[in-house]
């Protein structure tokens, strides 16, 4: 049985990998513009979507870490320079803002029958995205050092600060913990994943007043800078990829690292002996005494651009369909957490599943939670860099964010 | 040259100027100005994969699109941007300057005003590697001077490698040779004995990095100046100076120094504008936390997750003030020097 299904399996990639004349995607002509970031799964997606390519079709993808950047020039322009955007729960914020994509009921009618319900994005009642994939920071850590330590697996923060201690205690390693806090946009996220898992919102019901100068916020800014005092003093340097390297180097035992990152984490490249085979992927730790795991979930999608031919649209959302047909998952089970129908969760994937189930929630939609992203991205250097305290942070986060939101338009 | 062939040669240029220089500021200028419009917001139902759905606040596009075709700059704010919280700070200033402080934690306080955390740094940047970066490349041009003619070639080649690097690879370089595991960091912390120590945690040692690498990256530049300088020195001025029984020291005090004064207001000059606007070494330290700069916080205004052009607008005017006047000094010894010789 086993042998067979392998076959099956690799007979189902190498279809998939041979070639655009057999890929059936229904499209009989237009052109297809894709952006999207740049990370493997959607490299998978795009490189799958190309196989729908024909005569008549086009199809053309650019993946770049820039994405954001040029997302809304580039959809503003008419014909629009690409037909499919690829988003995540924070930059489909702009495409809305500035009304540069368009609802998709129609071809999801008509085209959508793989789709699950989950995977429909609405917005006002209108599908606006089409998610196929999830991703979300959450906990890794060492079994082996956590044994030795005589500690049990973390669930909380607090839970986290004593292992730290204990491990640092037994002298097993000098920094044990390592999260992503480099000032911008990783540390603003660190501070939105710990604030989310407190149950509070950031702005008032209906306006888009802040609120986050409270004991919530409090709470998390105290979490963070206890975690700094177990982390490598150049802390303030460390991004996603950085944790990644010394996680990887047997540094650290527990870190908050991207679900998207786990694949990268455990295969068979880059780690010491030893880091592979004890490392656990769970759910992030709880804060304060909540119950939910304290970190933003977050979806990728891909949105149709208004501003082209209604032709060059069914042929964009055919193809991306294609992108994300169950056969790519199927052949890419481990590239990502999907959405996608019959999916089944890898090794890889049970952190961001272990999130989902405990009940984080996803990363904001509101039109301006971009704009405090950036001011927590500036204002909280100085006070995770120590050199600053909290209510202080707080009220220059707050400052910092109401004189942006006046500026945009979203305060008075 | 009559007037009109002297027109007929500069307009070129001029036209070239006015298109890529002149209008691109008044736009800026015009930008910092203006706002975004009001956004009309609506209440709508979202649903999404996790979490469900939920009412949240919308942007109401077509409301808005009508405001902007009405008034496509946005809204007028004068001055408004200049004087809030992210640039001048007025507001906030007078009631830091009129409180019960110490002098000391009124200065920790305006610190902690984004444009003054910025100023401070650039300041300290322009005033503290200008200098040493001319003194360093005025050295080397003396010693590369003094060198026999076979060395010369390569050495001038090496002298110049900084400037040939592309600022940010070169901070890069330098950035992670400090890290601890770094030949340059490592060594560090052998010296003081200190396995913690690391010049990309405290503040002060980021400073002293990015300062370094100022000079570093500067000094050729005054060097090749400098150098092509020293070949205009009168060898009659030296050779009497050598019969009247001046030292080496001597002879650089009192005949080459004053023979490239000239030349050296120019270095600086151009090395105010330089360092002025100061970037790259702050992205490439990863110094964000310790040190910011104007030319950061305009960068950081146009990149991210929300852009806010009204705001870099503003940041950009005020860098371009402060260039003129820190250079007015030496533009109008000149302009006196140029003066006094038309007389």
């Amino acid at each position: 049985m086993k042998p067979i299904l392998m076959l099956a399996v690799s007979a189902a990639a190498l279809a998939l990998g041979t070639g655009s004349a057999f890929a059936d995607c229904g499209v009989e002509a237009g052109s297809v513009r894709i952006l999207s970031n740049d990370f493997e799964a959607l490299r998978i997606i795009n490189a799958t979507a190309q196989e729908c390519a024909t005569d008549a079709v086009t199809v053309t993808a650019n993946a770049t870490a820039e994405h954001k950047e040029i997302q809304v020039p580039a959809l503003t322009i008419n014909p629009a320079e690409y037909s499919v955007a690829v988003v995540a729960n924070n930059s489909i914020v702009p495409l809305l803002n500035e009304d540069l994509i368009r609802p998709l009921d129609d071809l999801v009618a008509e085209y959508g029958q793989d789709l699950l319900p989950s995977q429909l994005v609405r917005i006002d009642g209108k599908i606006m995205a089409i998610a196929f994939m999830g991703n979300g920071q959450h906990m890794f850590y060492r079994k082996d050092i956590l044994e030795q330590a005589g500690v049990q697996p973390p669930t909380s923060y607090d839970d986290v600060l004593a292992a730290a201690a204990a491990i640092k205690e037994a002298g097993l390693m000098d920094y044990p913990l390592a999260a992503s806090v480099k000032p911008g946009w990783d540390l603003a996220a660190e501070f939105v994943n710990s604030y989310l898992g407190t149950g509070a919102d950031f702005f008032a019901p209906g306006s888009a007043e802040l609120t986050i100068d409270n004991e919530n916020g409090l709470e998390v800014l105290r979490v963070m800078r206890d975690m700094t005092a177990f982390m490598d003093p150049d802390y303030l340097t460390f991004d996603a990829t950085e944790i990644q390297k010394e996680y990887e180097a047997g540094n650290v035992a527990i870190m908050n690292e991207w679900g998207s990152l786990g694949g990268a984490v455990l295969d068979d490249e880059g780690a010491v002996e030893g880091v592979v085979e004890n490392t656990v992927l769970t759910a992030a730790p709880t804060i304060g005494g909540g119950s939910i795991p304290a970190a933003a979930l977050w979806w990728d999608g891909f949105t149709i651009a208004k501003n082209i031919s209604d032709e060059d649209a069914e042929a964009s959302f055919r193809a991306m369909v294609h992108g994300i047909s169950p056969e790519m998952m199927a052949a890419n089970k481990d590239a990502a957490t999907w959405l996608i129908a019959g999916y089944e969760p890898g090794p890889a994937a049970v952190g961001v599943i272990a999130n989902a189930n405990g009940g984080a929630r996803a990363y904001p939609m509101q039109p301006y939670m971009g704009l405090l992203h950036t001011a927590l991205s500036t204002e909280l250097a100085e006070f995770v860099a120590g050199s600053e305290d909290a209510e202080q942070a707080l009220a220059d986060v707050k400052a910092a964010y109401d004189t942006a939101a006046r500026e945009a338009g979203f305060l008075q | 040259m009559p007037n009109k062939t002297f027109f007929a040669f500069i307009l070129p240029s001029l036209i070239a100027m006015v298109l890529f220089i002149a209008l691109p500021i008044v736009s800026v200028v015009v930008q910092s100005l203006y706002v975004s419009h009001e956004q009309i917001m609506v209440e709508v139902e979202n649903c999404q994969p996790f979490g469900g759905c939920s009412t949240e606040l919308r942007v109401d596009t077509a409301a808005t699109a009508a405001l902007r075709e009405e008034q496509p700059l946005g809204r007028f704010n004068g001055l408004g941007t200049y004087v809030n919280r992210a640039h001048l700070a007025t507001t906030e200033l007078g009631v830091i300057l009129s409180s019960e402080r110490s002098i000391g934690e009124k200065w920790a306080q305006i610190l902690n005003l984004p444009f003054y955390k910025a100023l401070i740094f650039t300041l300290v940047y322009c005033f503290v590697v200008t200098p040493l970066a001319m003194a360093l490349g005025f050295t080397i041009a003396l010693a590369v001077n003094a060198l026999p003619k076979v060395t010369k070639g390569p050495i001038i080649f090496f002298s110049l490698l900084p400037m040939i690097i592309t600022p940010l690879i070169g901070s890069l370089i330098l950035y992670w040779m400090l890290s601890p595991n770094g030949i340059l960091g490592a060594t560090i912390q052998h010296i003081f004995n200190d396995p913690t120590l690391s010049l990309r945690a405290s503040p002060a040692l980021t400073w002293g990095a990015l300062l370094t690498y100022g000079v570093w990256t500067n000094a050729p530049f005054s060097f090749v100046v400098f150098y092509a300088g020293l070949q205009t020195v009168p060898g009659d001025t030296l050779e009497s100076a050598m019969i009247d029984g001046a030292s080496r020291w001597e002879r650089i005090r009192y005949v080459i120094i004053p023979h490239l004064a000239p030349l050296a207001t120019f270095v600086a000059l151009v090395q105010l504008m330089d360092n002025f606007r100061v970037f790259e070494p702050i992205v490439g330290f990863s110094a964000e936390a310790n040190a910011t700069s104007l030319s950061w916080l305009i960068y950081n205004d146009l990149t991210g997750d929300s852009q806010q052009f009204g705001s870099a607008g503003a940041t950009s005017v005020l860098t371009i003030l402060g260039v003129v006047i820190l250079l007015s000094p030496v533009l109008v010894r000149t302009w006196r020097e140029f003066k006094h010789k038309a007389v």
